[in-house]
């Protein structure tokens, strides 16, 4: 078996680059523990789809693995205590995310016992399929490759869907990442465990695990652990960004997932070896997921790869490598081709944090100036898309959003391959990224528009249809009267006429209603003078504005401008002066092109 | 903030553009000993007009001045027009024509990146019309000449005009081949025999083939570097020799051999390191190819029909205008998308 491995045929993708591993600095050291920090700062938002819905109180004492929050709606995925203690703080604190922006966080102060919760490990060999997959919802597990889509979301199609073939992705291709290869080489037999369940849980018949030749121990343990099964070891050559889904799908299979497709349409699933692990631990030892293997790597005295509790706040986890460097200006999530700068040192430890990465100028140099694109085509050459990306770029650069969909923008996987080999040092990916987002925007604003627009020409219908109606029933109201009229004269026609008692009933019942309403709006108004003639901004001006509002009026006042005051009898005064005046100049003209029309009129009638 | 990739492994601008005056060193080399150091000359006059042309421009246009000054595109123009204009020509003409290939055709356009033409060409084309008589007036291999001026008597010759007093102007000038098989043909002369003149050599004119053999090779360096890819020399060299051949099969007597068309004119210049300009040029494999093919076909055309002996920089010109065409229309497959 194992010796075919390597005969296996490995379909090329277009492009890719080879930027320097890096690897070698944080695997060194086997996987590290830490000591249980502080506090856990848990943001709800830690994956893709709905916020979980929160099930604690500030104040609860909580054990580990139990829930804190549970999914919310399809797309969701659930948060449990990651070790025992004290629910402390429900609040919005920095999280790990490229905005910067504050978010929803729980946070727990750990009674240092790690007193575990019940678990329920499930014999899953043996358990009905659809169980199993809905008791996945609980697991708060979601993909660990970065990408962080709950998993449970990925086993929906059931056991008896069409996927035929896993396609486990242990490529890492990014440089500087080892979270993956050192959980191949120190728990090999747990994901392997983890894909048996998988398998089962989606019926598939074949399992291909793709990993790049640049980790010969990781592939050595694969195998080891794969020996008695269907599994298969894919390694393919070291080329980034062969850890796509995509592009690993084509390397070990062939097959081109269609653009507009998921890969279940072609029968295939793609998961990342340390989501296989987390599955394992969740069925088999009844362990949601609490935490992860992440690289702690870069400008730091001891690289390493640590389990790390998620909600851990990255000071601890920096302490644990050592602690950084000398010349450590920020922190990177992620690998150098794809990460970002995390908006602050104290972000707590995700599921999406696979890698951490102390910064100094020395080891990534901040890119020279830009250079004008010389249309030299090397992005084109390495794009893994087959993408243009320099004319994406003219298209991203000009607004042309239009054009840049057309030259399929939106296929593009932001790897950073193109900027990665880009002689004019043009961060190309953050024009497609602009792009994107400007494309999302105009594509709701427009539904919008349309939305309402549709809403208004069904309102001008209806009125339409409303006045037809009327009419007609006016009509028909005279016809009836006329022939009343004709058979018999007065009274039959009468009672037609006024209202009949429901309808006036009804009448008055809206009359009333409208009453109590305008008698509301008065007492609002009341309130409100009541409360003083205050405007609705009435947050206390900050110095800062003040100082502003101070420097306003004293330029007014060189302009020979006044601040104009409320109820001040001169300023209105003045302004009143200023319409008459206005008043009397418009009569002016008036009467003057009046006079001018009539001239020329007469000289029309003359000629 | 998302500001990734934070590496990088892109050569700068300046370094692509140094790598192709190195490839053009041994180009200089052997057309300094087949016409004599005066190349020089013009070449340093050429460079000295290139900077001052493009550092005055960047000025005007407010553009920062080093950065430009330093990816050293101003220079490459600056070789190719002076490797494309007869050797001897006064120094003005080299100096005019790089100053409307930098000032017109670069700068005017926007400056590094957004020339729609190939200045190079185009400071070619508008001294060959404005000044037809000195730009087909080459001096013969000095393989050949009765008399050989030496490098002093060249700069003389470049500034003044003068030439030493026992030489006489017709003693140093000769038709260039690809000029000579035209005037020849047109007398009803075949082929075979015109090439008899001691101007031919085994591939193209004497000393003229040496040249592109030394072009050749630093087109080979560039595409091993990688600074350039295989489409475009490749398509150019492929197209012509199909073409020519094609005509030559026809009516050997009346048209010349693919092997004379490669190794003459402008051919290996041409499909080394003006059609390789990648600002003028198409982005994409296939564009690459048609582009290449299109300005060997019209080049042909013009050698074997047109007014002038040779064709390339009117067919490059002409190609240049066709890019964003090629481009749109030889959009490679995306992946995972159907044709």
């Amino acid at each position: 078996m194992n010796a075919l491995v390597n005969f296996t045929k490995i379909f090329k993708f277009h492009g890719g680059v080879h930027p320097p591993g890096h690897k070698a600095e944080s695997t060194r050291l086997p996987i590290g523990q830490l000591p249980l920090p502080e506090k856990l700062v848990l943001p709800l938002r830690q994956h893709v789809g709905n916020i979980p819905k929160v099930k604690v109180t500030i104040g609860d004492k909580v054990l580990k693995g139990q829930l804190l929050a549970e999914t919310e709606g399809t797309v969701s995925a659930a948060i449990h205590a990651p070790t025992s203690g004290v629910v402390t703080a429900i609040d919005d604190a920095t999280i790990p995310h490229p905005s910067g922006l504050p978010d929803r966080c729980i946070t727990i102060t750990p009674d240092g016992k790690d007193e575990w919760a019940e678990r329920h490990p499930q014999d899953w060999r043996n358990t009905q399929c659809n169980e199993l997959i809905a008791s996945l919802r609980l697991s708060g597990i979601v993909g660990l490759g970065g990408a962080t889509f709950p998993t449970h979301i990925k086993f929906r199609v059931g056991c008896k869907s069409d996927v035929h073939t896993l396609v486990i992705n242990a490529a890492e291709c990014e440089p500087y990442i080892t979270c993956d290869d050192m959980l191949m080489r120190e728990h090999a037999d747990e994901i392997v465990k983890g894909i048996e369940i998988a398998k089962r849980l989606l019926g598939a018949e074949k399992v291909l695990i793709g990993i790049e030749d640049n980790k010969p121990e990781a592939i050595t343990s694969l195998q080891a652990a794969t020996t008695d099964t269907s599994i298969q070891v894919v390694v393919v050559p070291t080329l980034y960004p062969s850890g796509d889904a995509r592009r690993l799908v084509h390397l070990v299979l062939g097959t081109e997932i269609p653009y507009d497709k998921r890969s279940t349409e072609v029968g295939v699933q793609v998961f990342n070896v340390a989501t296989m692990r987390a599955l394992y631990r969740y069925f088999e030892l009844g362990e949601p997921s609490l935490s992860r293997i992440v690289t702690m790597t870069g400008n730091v005295q001891q690289p390493q790869n640590f389990e790390v509790l998620f909600g851990t706040p990255l000071p601890h986890l920096v302490k644990a490598a050592g602690g950084a460097k000398q010349g450590t200006t920020h922190y990177i999530m992620g690998g150098p081709m794809m990460g970002f700068d995390l908006p602050d040192e104290n972000v707590p430890i995700t599921k999406a944090a696979n890698c951490i990465i102390a910064v100094s100028p020395n080891l990534f140099a901040p890119p020279p100036p830009a250079m004008p694109c010389i249309r030299c085509a090397r992005c084109a050459d390495v794009c893994p898309v087959n993408l243009q990306p320099q004319e994406l770029y003219w298209f991203a650069k000009s607004d042309n959003f239009e054009k840049a969909s057309d030259y399929q923008l939106f296929d593009c996987i932001e790897c950073g391959a193109c900027s990665y080999v880009c002689p004019s040092n043009i961060p190309l990916v953050q024009y497609y990224r602009y792009a994107k987002s400007e494309i999302i925007a105009l594509d709701k604003a427009r539904e919008a528009a349309d939305l309402a627009r549709e809403r208004n020409e069904f309102r001008l219908a209806r009125i339409e249809r409303e006045k037809q109606e009327r009419a007609q029933k006016h009509a028909e109201r005279a016809q009836g009267a006329k022939q009343e009229g004709e058979k018999t004269p007065a009274p039959g026609a009468k009672q037609n006429v006024p209202s009949s008692p429901a309808t006036s009933g009804a009448e008055d019942a809206k009359k009333a209603a409208i009453a109590a309403a305008i008698e509301r709006a008065k007492a609002v108004k009341l309130a409100a003078q009541q409360a003083g003639e205050a405007p609705k901004n009435t947050e206390p001006a900050s110095a800062e504005i003040k100082q502003e509002i101070a420097e306003i009026d004293a330029r007014r006042k060189n302009v020979g401008l006044e601040r104009p005051v409320a109820g001040s009898a001169a300023a209105d005064a003045d302004k009143q002066a200023k319409i008459a005046a206005a008043i009397e100049r418009a009569k002016a003209a008036k009467a003057a092109a009046e006079a001018a029309k009539n001239a020329n009129d007469n000289l029309i009638t003359k000629e | 903030m998302n500001r990734s990739p934070y590496i990088s492994e892109a050569p700068s601008v300046s370094s692509i553009m140094l790598k192709v005056l190195l490839a053009l060193v041994p180009g200089i080399i052997a057309y300094v000993w087949v016409f004599g150091g005066g190349i020089l000359v013009t070449i340093t006059l050429a460079t000295v007009t290139a900077l001052l042309a493009e550092a005055t421009m960047l000025k005007l246009r407010n553009r920062p001045v080093q950065p430009f000054l330093t990816d050293y595109s101003a220079v490459i123009t600056a070789w190719l027009l002076a490797l494309a204009i007869p050797p001897l020509a006064p120094w003005w003409l080299i100096v005019v024509g790089t100053l409307f290939a930098i000032v017109v055709a670069k700068q005017l356009y926007g400056g590094l990146g957004y020339n729609p033409f190939n200045p190079a060409m185009i400071g070619y084309a508008v001294l060959l019309i404005s000044f037809p008589a000195l730009m087909t007036k080459w001096p013969a291999a000095l393989q050949l000449a009765q008399t050989k001026l030496g490098f002093a008597d060249q700069i003389q010759f470049i500034f003044s005009g003068v030439l030493p007093q026992d030489v006489k102007l017709d003693a140093v000038t000769s038709a260039t081949p690809l000029d000579y098989l035209k005037t020849q043909l047109t007398l009803k002369h075949d082929v075979a025999s015109i090439r008899e003149a001691p101007i031919f050599g085994a591939l193209g004119g004497k000393g003229g083939e040496y040249i592109a053999m030394a072009y050749l090779l630093g087109g080979l360096y560039l595409w091993q570097q990688k600074i350039i890819s295989w489409h475009l020399p490749t398509a150019f060299l492929g197209a012509l020799a199909l073409i020519s051949g094609v005509f030559w099969v026809i009516n050997p007597a009346h048209f010349a051999s693919p092997l004379f068309h490669l190794f003459s004119g402008a051919s290996m210049l041409c499909a080394f390191f003006i059609i390789t300009d990648p600002v003028s040029g198409p982005t994409t494999p296939k564009g690459k190819l048609y582009f290449a093919a299109g300005v060997a076909v019209i080049a042909y055309l013009i050698r074997a029909y047109g007014g002038y002996p040779d064709g390339v920089a009117f067919a490059v010109i002409f190609m240049n205008i066709c890019v964003p065409l090629l481009d749109m229309h030889t959009q490679p497959r995306v992946f995972g998308h159907e044709k």
